[in-house]
């Protein structure tokens, strides 16, 4: 909820300011305004022969400043790195009116003096308003393929991703995981590509195997990428790490994979009230604490189903809850659920929210995700910035009595 | 007749559906750009390897005509779908009708049936690079056979094991029509919906025989490799232009009036 307003505020929109100014095509330095919307830039890049780092499923509609004020992840993090590695520069209007200019001599790499920008990348909109951005763009790659596969339990998943790892080397590009639950919701809008045939004495029914895994390799070369990701595939199912699966003979049916990782949010929103919840865990832990939140529910609201899926190679899962048929919330539900599941993710070492912010939703939380010396500092900076505190207020960062009351406990 | 019978499939390398084309030098610009196998032959291969599996025939082979490496790419996705072998006739002209047009193609293909005695031929009703669709009813033609373009579904015919019953689709309707083996057959969308190479069978392909042969071959036995049309133009169609919003109904009125002309 970081840009719903929960008072009187202004809401401020970037969307006329949607200039692309230029892309160097020797440095890959891309110029912009931060009202572009994502597709957009996609475009213009790909035409160059470039890539945007970064690629969601609202890229339809979201605008390159929202993206870096969220510091928005999504599935080629791993490769491409964070907007915090591939933002070079910004002009940032600052509360007080200050235009703040880092962005007209903008290098690849530049020590000099604190890296103010980096402040405002996943500020939500609390310290600026992001006006220009300059992104570093890679090059387009000229070969993708993704492979469809399952597997029988959850320790196949984590040796499954050492193998991509050690095997497809520099073109992984994506490792997503989906359980059996979600596959199960997707699979009433679409086809899941491979699934068990399971063969009893009256008829034959297609179950959804316990763990699905996209893969995407990219890279320059076709040869090359096609005997990588033939030989890790290979020794996948030679050893049973993988025990099904299948491999893109085009780019349509790239698309037609990854509409199925992609339709995850869309169907489970569509089946209920959802309790989402994007966390960052332990990658040995993501079975683990599904199972636990399942146990949990199950003994108090049995009609709520717990799904989860997400960027395993990042460590971010994507925990989510529903309750099918009813769309109203059920506040005994979200009160069962939270702040357990967060005291489950801190207990583990893990982030409350990975790559979806902080808003109205999370931000009380805080106090017990974070030291509370980090917190203060947090809150002087945004002071410093915002001293009238107008910069999207209630949001972000606890509210200001929480924050002086806190003793470790909501 | 189906226990045994063979089925010859084409499979034509093009490029990728979901590739934008580029023209450049007034010519189709392949450099670098994204090759598939063509849509519709790769329903044909599907409904092979349906046919095979429901034991209506016994063998399936794969015929493509085109580059050293790219042809046998092609013919791999074929044999990972599930045809038996396959048959590449290499070529380094471009087959996407600038060079290689489909006479040379029908006569070659007849030039196979002979050879392999097919009861089936299965063709993908056009390549989506030049939109002829004149294979399947060149080829039908000069093997005097029976042909069935656009077949939207196919199954065993009602007059014994040597006959088929397809629907055909046409901008008026759809046909259902039965025909007697061997027949020419050209497949369209609706027929069915392709599997994807699953890994075991992707595995299994690199075992399976293609057998290679250089077009020449053709040329020295009779086939006229010669293209006869000349393709004298090649240009864009004409580029999207944005749309505008405009601020009121007058400035609507003005616009339609003055500019787009239509009121």
């Amino acid at each position: 909820g970081g840009s719903v307003p929960i008072a009187d505020e202004v809401i401020v929109s970037i969307q006329k300011l949607n200039t692309i100014h230029n892309l160097d095509e020797t440095s890959g330095i891309l110029k912009c305004d931060a009202g572009v919307i994502l597709q957009d830039l996609q475009q213009y890049t790909m035409k160059r022969n470039f890539m945007v780092p970064v690629d969601l499923g609202a890229k339809g509609s979201c605008l390159i400043g929202g993206n870096v004020s969220t510091n928005a992840g999504g599935q080629y993090l791993y490769r491409h790195g964070s907007l915090h590695a591939n933002v070079l520069g910004l002009e940032v209007v600052l509360p007080d009116g200050t235009i703040l200019d880092l962005l007209s001599s903008v290098n690849l790499k530049d020590n000099t003096g604190y890296d103010l920008k980096q402040l405002f990348i996943g500020a939500e909109g609390t310290l600026g308003i992001i006006t220009k951005v300059a992104l570093h763009c890679p090059r387009l790659p000229q070969e993708r393929n993704v492979a469809f596969v399952a597997c029988q339990d959850y320790k196949s998943v984590q040796q499954l991703l050492i193998m991509a790892k050690d095997v497809l080397g520099e073109v992984l590009a994506a490792f997503e995981l989906m359980d059996q639950g979600i596959l199960n919701l997707v699979q009433q809008d679409m086809k899941i590509p491979i699934s068990m045939e399971t063969t009893t004495s009256i008829n034959t029914k297609n179950e959804n195997y316990p763990f699905c895994v996209l893969i995407e390799t990219q890279g320059s070369n076709k040869q090359h990428d096609m005997e990588k990701m033939e030989e890790f595939l290979e020794k996948a199912m030679s050893s049973e790490i993988c025990i099904d699966g299948v491999l893109s003979q085009d780019l349509t049916q790239v698309h037609k994979m990854w509409d199925v990782r992609d339709s995850c949010g869309p169907v489970v929103k569509s089946t209920g009230y959802l309790y989402k919840y994007d966390i960052s865990i332990p990658i040995g832990d993501f079975e683990d604490i599904a199972l636990e939140m399942r146990d949990r529910l199950g003994q108090s609201h049995p009609s709520a189903i717990v799904v989860s899926w997400g960027h395993i190679v990042d460590g971010n899962l994507h925990l989510n809850i529903t309750t099918p048929g009813i769309f109203e919330e059920d506040p005994s539900l979200t009160k069962r659920i939270e702040p357990y599941i967060f005291e489950s993710v801190i207990r583990r070492g893990g982030s409350i929210s990975a790559e979806h912010g902080l808003g109205q939703c999370k931000n009380s939380y805080l106090t017990i995700a974070k030291d509370p010396k980090a917190l203060n500092i947090m809150k002087s900076i945004r002071t410093m910035f915002d001293p009238h505190g107008i910069m999207n207020p209630g949001k972000y960062l606890p509210d200001d009595h929480r924050l002086a009351n806190h003793n470790g406990t909501l | 007749i189906f226990q045994k019978m063979k089925i010859l499939v084409g499979v034509k390398r093009v490029v990728d559906y979901a590739v934008r084309v580029r023209v450049a030098n007034n010519t189709i610009d392949l450099s670098n750009i994204k090759m598939s196998l063509n849509p519709f032959c790769e329903i044909a291969v599907e409904q092979a390897v349906r046919m095979k599996e429901s034991k209506m025939a016994s063998e399936v082979i794969a015929v493509n005509i085109g580059p050293a490496k790219g042809g046998t790419e092609t013919l791999r996705t074929a044999l990972a779908m599930g045809c038996d072998r396959g048959i590449h006739i290499t070529t380094e002209q471009r087959t996407d009708f600038l060079e290689v047009q489909p006479r040379t193609v029908s006569q070659i293909f007849k030039s196979l049936v002979d050879e392999e005695e097919p009861s089936l031929v299965l063709l993908g009703k056009q390549g989506i690079d030049s939109d002829c669709g004149q294979v399947g009813p060149m080829l039908a033609g000069l093997l005097n056979w029976p042909q069935v373009t656009f077949a939207a579904s196919l199954e065993q015919g009602d007059d014994g094991d040597s006959t088929l019953k397809l629907d055909r689709e046409t901008d008026s309707g759809t046909e259902q029509l039965q025909v007697q083996l061997p027949s020419v057959v050209t497949c369209d969308l609706r027929l069915n919906e392709p599997r994807y190479a699953t890994l075991p069978n992707i595995m299994k392909a690199k075992k399976k025989k293609v057998d290679v042969r250089d077009i020449s071959t053709f040329g020295d036995a009779g086939v006229d490799l010669e293209p006869h049309l000349q393709v004298l133009e090649i240009t864009e169609p004409p580029s999207r232009q944005a749309g505008i919003v405009v601020q009121d109904v007058d400035e609507l009125v003005s616009k339609l009036k003055d500019e787009a002309k239509v009121i």
